[in-house]
């Protein structure tokens, strides 16, 4: 293993953890909130690239506005979820909320099958920014100098927000116990919305990005992104926004590196994070920076 | 009077053991063969239903890993059925693995190894991440059978890797095979869930930590239901690569466990009778969705909104109108035993109480 192997790899992971960690604050926040797995996460994800695709490649809109398009489109998109599928399941048991979630994620990726084909479509190249270019020994896409900048903008408007401002302060009230916010007159099913539109939001930045590095929009896409921006979240503490950053980057470098490493391994790629998130909840169940909740009987 | 019941009871079984009999022996002679291979997924789907319901209805795990306790079976049962002098010809990318090419079994017991296999799988996987709840174990159980799908695609000298296996030999296409082991297994699922350790598991469902206070052992519980689930759901597996005669990865994407998610909440969590009743449903629901996939021409237009991928889009559509208004299922948790059905039918006749169709699930 060469140092110049080496900084390439360790730019790739960083490249593809910045990625994860984008996704994964959107899962974070969403479960934060309702202690619920969102496993259609990823198929709003699958989704924003389809709102990508036609705004840049169909109606050859302005990059900004598709940009702006695509975002607003998709936190709408997941709040129209939450609305139907989640709100009139808020007293239900979790089983049936689980269920719920399962089915809105086969519901979406059914729809795009039938509406935009099972056949994959390239995703654009807007700004150039699949192009590579090299830094020294190391080769990278555009891509991937502009994702950790995206990454620290959106985190630093997202930690503002959930810090500093009344909505934030409702949403972590929510998040601790929603019965007593309730009760203190808080307004659950807007704040929930709310965190639906931002987690949302999120994911469609993610996928801007995501395409540009693997440029492909086909309906299951979103399936292996999404649990793996989960286990993602899971790692670094679910519920906890610097948690979800750290485990995408955990994450994204395992996986690069082993792979790198250990080439007999490629074909497993998908399995380790699955090992991973086994390892994690057996070690240290509530993640590396998770807060310990304690079970009420 | 109680005497009266129970004689009347055990004559009714009778009676219905001799029409499913009958029924069997008539579909096996007389039908076509599409309609006997729609039955006999039926019974397939009532097998990996009761193993599922067996583990999230009864015990309160929420378990996403049927898909792979399933291709577990499949394999096991494709790969030690298949015949000897065959297996070079399959088996062309890279030859099977000495340590297994020589071993052929029959059927029977190629079934069974392949319960016992996913059984043992199913150990391995709970006796770790049992300890986690609700969505945690849900994650878990997916991912786990995501893992077994990654193995079946890389290890190509025992499962011939992403081509799959073909030309398994059609055992399950005879409707004793398939409608047999679904009535051992729904007997024996009844049986444990009726036994000490059926009431243990109900506990743990209502408050596992309630349930631990009371003095269940919840890890050797929730275990053996685990691994008594993954058991039957490998039994349902190998029956079902017999009967489609090919197995390959991608028929085990962890979205098959979907299917089996909709008949248990379809038929009630924690419902055997519903189960049975929703797997029917379900498996001839699909199959006459599919009419919706082939174009419509009506008055020489073509409706274009049939096309393939729309049953698809109605099937999951159910599942979320079920979810949301329909939560519990046609059974709940109630059973359709002959009590309840001649209840049902006297309240009909003296036509007395308004809510003359409580508790009569076969509508």
């Amino acid at each position: 293993m060469t140092l110049e192997l080496f900084l390439q790899n360790l730019a790739n992971g960083i490249a593809v953890g910045s990625l994860y960690a984008l996704i994964a604050v959107g899962y974070t926040m969403v479960y934060g909130i309702l202690r619920l797995i969102n496993f259609a996460h990823g198929d709003i994800f699958m989704m924003a690239a389809y709102f990508t695709f036609f705004g840049v490649a169909v109606f050859h809109l302005p990059w900004y506005f598709a940009c702006i398009f695509v975002v607003v489109l998709t936190a709408g998109l997941g709040m129209l979820i939450e609305r139907v599928a989640y709100r009139p399941l808020r007293d239900a048991p979790k089983d049936s909320v689980l269920v719920s979630a399962i089915g809105v994620s086969f519901l979406l990726e059914n729809l795009a099958t039938y509406i935009f084909s099972g056949k994959p479509k390239a995703f654009p190249d807007f700004l150039g920014l699949m192009s590579t270019i090299s830094l020294g020994t190391v080769s990278l896409q555009k891509v991937a100098l502009v994702v950790p900048l995206v990454l620290v903008v959106c985190m630093s408007i997202l930690l503002f927000v959930t810090n500093k401002t009344k909505l934030g302060m409702a949403m972590r009230a929510v998040s601790k116990d929603y019965e007593i916010a309730r009760v203190m007159g808080i307004n659950i099913n807007l704040v929930i919305a709310a965190t639906f539109g931002i987690g949302s939001g999120l994911a469609a930045v993610g996928v801007i990005l995501w395409g540009m590095k693997y440029p492909q929009v086909s309906p299951l896409m979103g399936v292996m992104p999404g649990l793996k921006c989960f286990i993602a979240a899971v790692i670094g503490g679910i519920g906890n926004i610097k948690g979800a950053v750290l485990g995408g980057f955990i994450l994204g470098l395992i996986e690069v590196m082993l792979v790198a490493f250990f080439q007999p391994l490629t074909g497993y790629r998908d399995a380790f994070a699955f090992i991973l998130l086994i390892l994690i909840l057996l070690v240290k169940p509530t993640g590396l920076i998770g807060e310990k909740t304690t079970e009420k009987v | 009077m109680m005497k009266d019941t129970k004689k009347r009871n055990i004559i009714c079984t009778a009676i219905l053991a001799v029409i499913v009999l009958a029924l069997i022996y008539f579909a096996n002679n007389y039908l076509d063969a599409y309609i006997v291979r729609i039955l006999n997924l039926c019974a397939i789907y009532t097998i990996i239903g009761l193993s599922m319901n067996l583990i999230n209805g009864f015990t309160g795990l929420f378990s996403l890993g049927q898909a792979g306790f399933m291709a577990i079976g499949a394999y096991t049962v494709a790969i030690f059925t298949l015949p000897l002098d065959m297996r070079s010809t399959i088996f062309y990318m890279e030859p099977m693995n000495p340590a297994i090419a020589g071993i052929h079994l029959s059927f029977v017991p190629a079934l069974l190894l392949g319960g016992v296999i996913a059984g043992v799988a199913a150990f391995l996987i709970g006796a770790p991440v049992l300890r986690l709840r609700g969505d945690y174990l849900a994650i878990a159980t997916l991912g786990f059978s995501e893992i077994i799908r990654i193995l079946l695609t890389n290890l190509q000298s025992v499962t011939n890797g992403p081509l799959g296996i073909n030309k398994i030999p059609d055992n399950a296409n005879n409707m004793w095979w398939s409608f047999g082991v679904a009535i051992v297994i729904l007997i024996l699922t009844a049986l444990l869930i009726n036994s000490s350790y059926g009431r243990a598991f109900k506990a743990i469902r209502e408050d596992d930590i309630a349930a631990e206070a009371m003095g269940i052992n919840l890890f050797k519980h929730k275990v053996m239901s685990f691994v008594v689930g993954g058991f039957f759901a490998g039994v349902g597996g190998g029956l079902y690569a017999s009967l489609l005669g090919t197995v390959d990865p991608k028929q085990f994407y962890f979205t098959l466990t979907y299917n089996f998610l909709l008949i248990i909440v379809l038929g009630g969590m924690g419902s055997i009778s519903g189960t049975v009743i929703a797997s029917f449903i379900v498996t001839c629901g699909l199959e006459l969705l599919r009419t919706f996939d082939e174009p419509l021409t009506v008055a020489g237009y073509e409706v274009s909104l049939f096309r393939p991928g729309f049953s698809m889009v109605i099937f999951s559509l159910l599942l979320m109108i079920i979810v949301l208004f329909y939560s519990k299922g046609l059974m709940g948790r109630t059973e359709l035993t002959w009590d309840r059905i001649f209840r049902f039918f006297e309240k009909r006749r003296s036509k007395k109480s308004p809510k003359s169709t409580e508790g009569g699930g076969t509508k």
